[in-house]
Formats: structure tokens, sequence, C-alpha cells
């Protein structure tokens, strides 16, 4: 077969730069529609009663903070709207961090929330499954410290939370493993507790089997549509719903690159069946 | 004796974990749990292991200067930088051998390792992540053409998902009456991730786990020796 006349990818590098690039500067906001996963997290959000604690685990690094950062700023907002407690933890080194960093975004919005009472880190502990397994039997055990040092039963929030019992759901937001499906084979399959979480685009299909009539998962936030459509719940619009329309470009520049490529393919075809017939 | 007595030991400690997984009551619930224990502590030690390996190989490129050996020096100046800065004055509230240094974060604004670690480390994953939007176009470009049923079933699947992710997508079928709702793309979209695409994910994590079972049982039994390293 004849070798087919190739775009130089320079073009598409260079269509892809400028359709994310200009979205992300000019703003277009595009409506986003609401989908049933990311529904059913608000609603478990909505539906935990004030004063509860729950669990998150920051499982990702900054490779994945467009699309992870975005879910985990829009969920903790959520959740001290709402008054309930928040326990992190990390099964990334990274995540530590990134819970850090989300904590010091959301300070100025909710000055009141106190480091102890309201909401602790408890940093990161290497052993991924196995961890997450150990602290259903006893996390103080396993997090005797904060991630400064500090013995977790000096804590207020820490006082009556001994395991998986004392919480009400349990949310990671992963990129990969450790991650989701680990907590979700623990905390949801042997513990019976609630869990959720949000995955980067490309692993979705990976972690979609899990949000099932069983409801091994409540819901997923999978990518940055979904942390988008969580913004737009949550009524605090940031970076996930501007980067909804430079993604949104980016896609129909690669379908339009994908229908020229296969209009080559078929005139290149076309052409050497007829000249074949002559 | 050498390879005996790791095969009694992983046999063993294999049967136990099974065992307390059905019987979770004493003996066999405190020793899987104090087991547990073993293995954050070897986790631990495994982070340990990873940065001695890293040096090693590094060192070893420059002493012998080895294909592309000036990239090992900005790794291990990078490394010795990040963990230096963090032992010396500590990360967030957490303090280091010379305390916070106040004098350092006074001016430039926050300690030597969140600034490096927010302002180096944190753009250079998120460029190299973003570099794979670049390499997709045009590897979709190249890929995806309709050859035969099974490329134009992938190709008409992966179109339909990528418009139904977009919010044009929604907007393109916004237009279609109550009745033809299943048609429009955000929902087409949804339809192929939780039908075929589970269903395939499934089967594919069926057979994995069934691999899993098959492997984890060969080495508890002795048959799979790999792991000790030869044969």
């Amino acid at each position: 077969m004849a070798k087919r006349k190739q775009i130089d990818r320079r073009w598409i590098f260079l269509l892809i730069f400028l359709g994310v690039a200009l979205p992300l500067i000019i703003k277009v906001g595009l409506p986003v529609e609401i989908t049933k996963n990311v529904q059913m997290v608000y609603e478990l959000v909505e539906n935990t009663p004030k004063g509860s604690t729950v669990l998150i685990s920051f499982d990702y690094d900054p490779a994945s903070m467009p699309e992870l950062h975005p879910m985990g700023l829009s969920l903790l907002r959520h959740c001290f709207q709402r008054d309930i407690k928040v326990v992190f933890t990390a099964m990334w080194p990274m995540g530590v961090q990134m819970a850090e960093d989300i904590v010091t975004t959301l300070k100025p919005d909710f000055p009141k929330k106190k480091y102890g009472v309201d909401y602790i880190n408890l940093g990161f502990k290497a052993g991924g499954m196995v961890t997450i397994q150990s602290i259903g039997k006893d996390l103080k055990k396993i997090f005797p410290e904060d991630m400064y040092g500090s013995p977790i039963t000096e804590f207020p929030i820490m006082q009556d939370v001994n395991n998986y019992n004392n919480i009400a759901f349990v949310f990671s937001l992963s990129a990969g493993a450790p991650g989701i499906k680990e907590w979700v084979q623990i905390v949801s399959d042997k513990y019976n507790r609630p869990t959720s979480g949000g995955c980067t685009g490309v692993s979705a299909p990976a972690i979609l089997p899990y949000v099932n009539e069983q409801k091994q998962l409540t819901g997923l936030l999978a990518g940055l549509k979904a942390a988008a459509e969580y913004e737009n719940l949550v009524g605090k619009i940031g970076s996930a719903t501007s980067g909804m329309d430079a993604q949104s470009i980016a896609h129909l520049i690669i379908i339009s690159f994908i229908t020229i490529g296969n209009i080559n393919y078929w005139r290149k075809k076309n052409k050497q069946k007829k000249d074949r017939k002559k | 004796m050498k390879r005996k007595i790791p095969l009694i030991i992983t046999f063993t400690v294999g049967v136990l974990l099974i065992i307390a997984e059905f019987i979770p009551h004493k003996p066999f619930g405190t020793l899987s749990g104090e087991l547990e224990e073993w293995f954050l502590v070897i986790s631990g030690f495994a982070i340990i292991l990873g940065q001695l390996s890293l040096l090693k190989v590094n060192t070893f490129k420059i002493k012998y200067k080895q294909k592309d050996w000036q990239y090992s020096i900005i790794t291990l100046a990078s490394f010795f930088f990040m963990v230096g800065f963090g032992l010396l004055w500590g990360t967030g509230k957490s303090s280091g051998i010379f305390g916070h240094g106040e004098v350092i974060s006074a001016v430039i604004g926050i300690k030597p390792f969140d600034y490096l670690f927010q302002n180096v480390y944190q753009h250079l994953q998120a460029t190299m992540f973003s570099l794979l939007a670049f390499f997709i176009a045009s590897a979709a470009y190249r890929a995806f053409i309709g050859r035969n049923l099974e490329s134009n079933l992938l190709l008409i699947a992966a179109v339909l998902v990528m418009l139904g992710n977009t919010t044009v997508g929604g907007l393109l079928t916004s237009w279609l009456p109550e009745s033809l709702n299943f048609l429009h793309l955000p929902k087409v979209s949804e339809f192929i991730m939780t039908y075929p695409t589970t269903a395939g994910q499934r089967a594919i994590m069926i057979g994995a786990g069934l691999g899993i079972i098959g492997s984890s049982l060969r080495i508890i039994l002795g048959i799979e020796r790999s792991y000790l390293g030869g044969e």
C-alpha cells in the first residue's frame, strides 16, 4: 500500500497548544451537564449528618493535579459547608502536600475551621492495601501521630475515631495504585462502609466496574468533566470548569484530525482501486 | 538451606494469612495483625532502599561516564537539594535541624523545600503529564483509521466518548426531543462507558484476579521461586 501523506506533526502540536491555551485565557463558559455518578457523590456528602467524620485520602502527586485537585477543593468545600469533619491521609508520599495545598487555598473562605477540631492531616503511610486494612482494625495504632508529629489523641476530632466504624464515608482521590481500588476492596467490601472516589479520566474505565448495584463505590468523579460538574453542584466555579473549555476544544481538534486522517486514507484506497482496474 | 528457609517462611505466612481471612479469631487474627505491622515496617524500608538504589545507579553512571551521564548529575543534585532543605529547615509546619529557617523564609516567602516543591517540582511533573496531550493528538490522527469492522467500531466509540466528555457534545444534541434523549451525546458516552466498557473491564479483572490467585498459590507452595533470585 502506498504511504499515506501525513500532516506534519508540528501543525498538530501547534493547534493543540492554541486550542488548550486560548480557552484558558479567554473564558468561554460552556454549560456543564451533571451526570449520575457525580450526582451520587454530591448526595453522599449531602446525606452525611452534620458533625460526622469522613476520611479523604490523597493518593496522587502533582502530575495529576489539574484533574484531581479541583475535585479535592470542591469536595472539601462541600464538607466544610456542611460542617462535616475531615481526616486526611495519603497513600502516596506527595499526597500530603496536595492536602496541605487544598487546606491553605480554602482557609480564607472558612476562617473558623480549626486544625485538630474540624480537620486533621495524618500524613503519608507506606504499605498501600495493608495500611488500609490495618486502619480498619485500629487507626490510632497505624497513625499514632499527625503529620507534624503531635500525638493524635491530643486532638478533639480524633477522640471518637478508632476505625472505619467511626467514619461516615471514605473518599479516595486517586491517580493509580494504591488508590480507589484498594480502598474499595477493603473499606467497602470488607468493612461495608460507604466508599467513593475521584480518578483521572484515563483510569476511569478501570474504576467504573466498582460503581454497581452493590454500591461498592457510591458514585465516581472521573476526570476533569466530573470535577467541573462537582464545582457547579457546590456552586463555586473553579479551574475545572474553565479547564473544561480547553479540554472540549482540544477534543474537537483531535476529532478533526481523526476525520482528516480517515478521509486521506479512503481517498488513497479509492485511488488504488481505480489504478488496479486500469 | 539458603533456599529452604525462605520457602518455609513463605509457606507458613501464606497459609496463616489465608486461614486468618476465614477464622479472624485468636490466634490467627492476632498473628495476621502482627504480620501486617511487619509489612508496614518493611514498606518503610523499601523507600530507603529506593533512595539508595537511585544514588548507586546514578553515581555508577557518572563514575564510568555512561551514556547521558550528565543527567545523573542533575538527578543527584536535585535529590540532595530537596533532602538537604527538608532536613535543615523542615517542610510546612514541621521544623528541621536548624528550626524553621525564618531568615530564608522571609526572603522567599516560604520554606526552601516548599518553595522548590511548589515552584519547580509541581510544574515539572504537570509539564511531563501535559505533554501527553500533544502525543495523543498526533497518535490519534495516525492510529484511528477505519480499516476494517473492528477498527471502525473502535473509531466510532472513541469519537462518541470524546464528544460526550466535552461541553460541546451536550450542546450539539441539546435540540433533540425528549423521546430521542437516549441519543444525546453525553448519554451515549455514559452508555458506552457503563455497559460495553465496564463489561470488558470486568472480564479483564476476573481474569487478572484468577491469575493472581494462581500465582499466589504457586509462590506459597514453592512452585514459583523466581522471587528468591535465579531460576
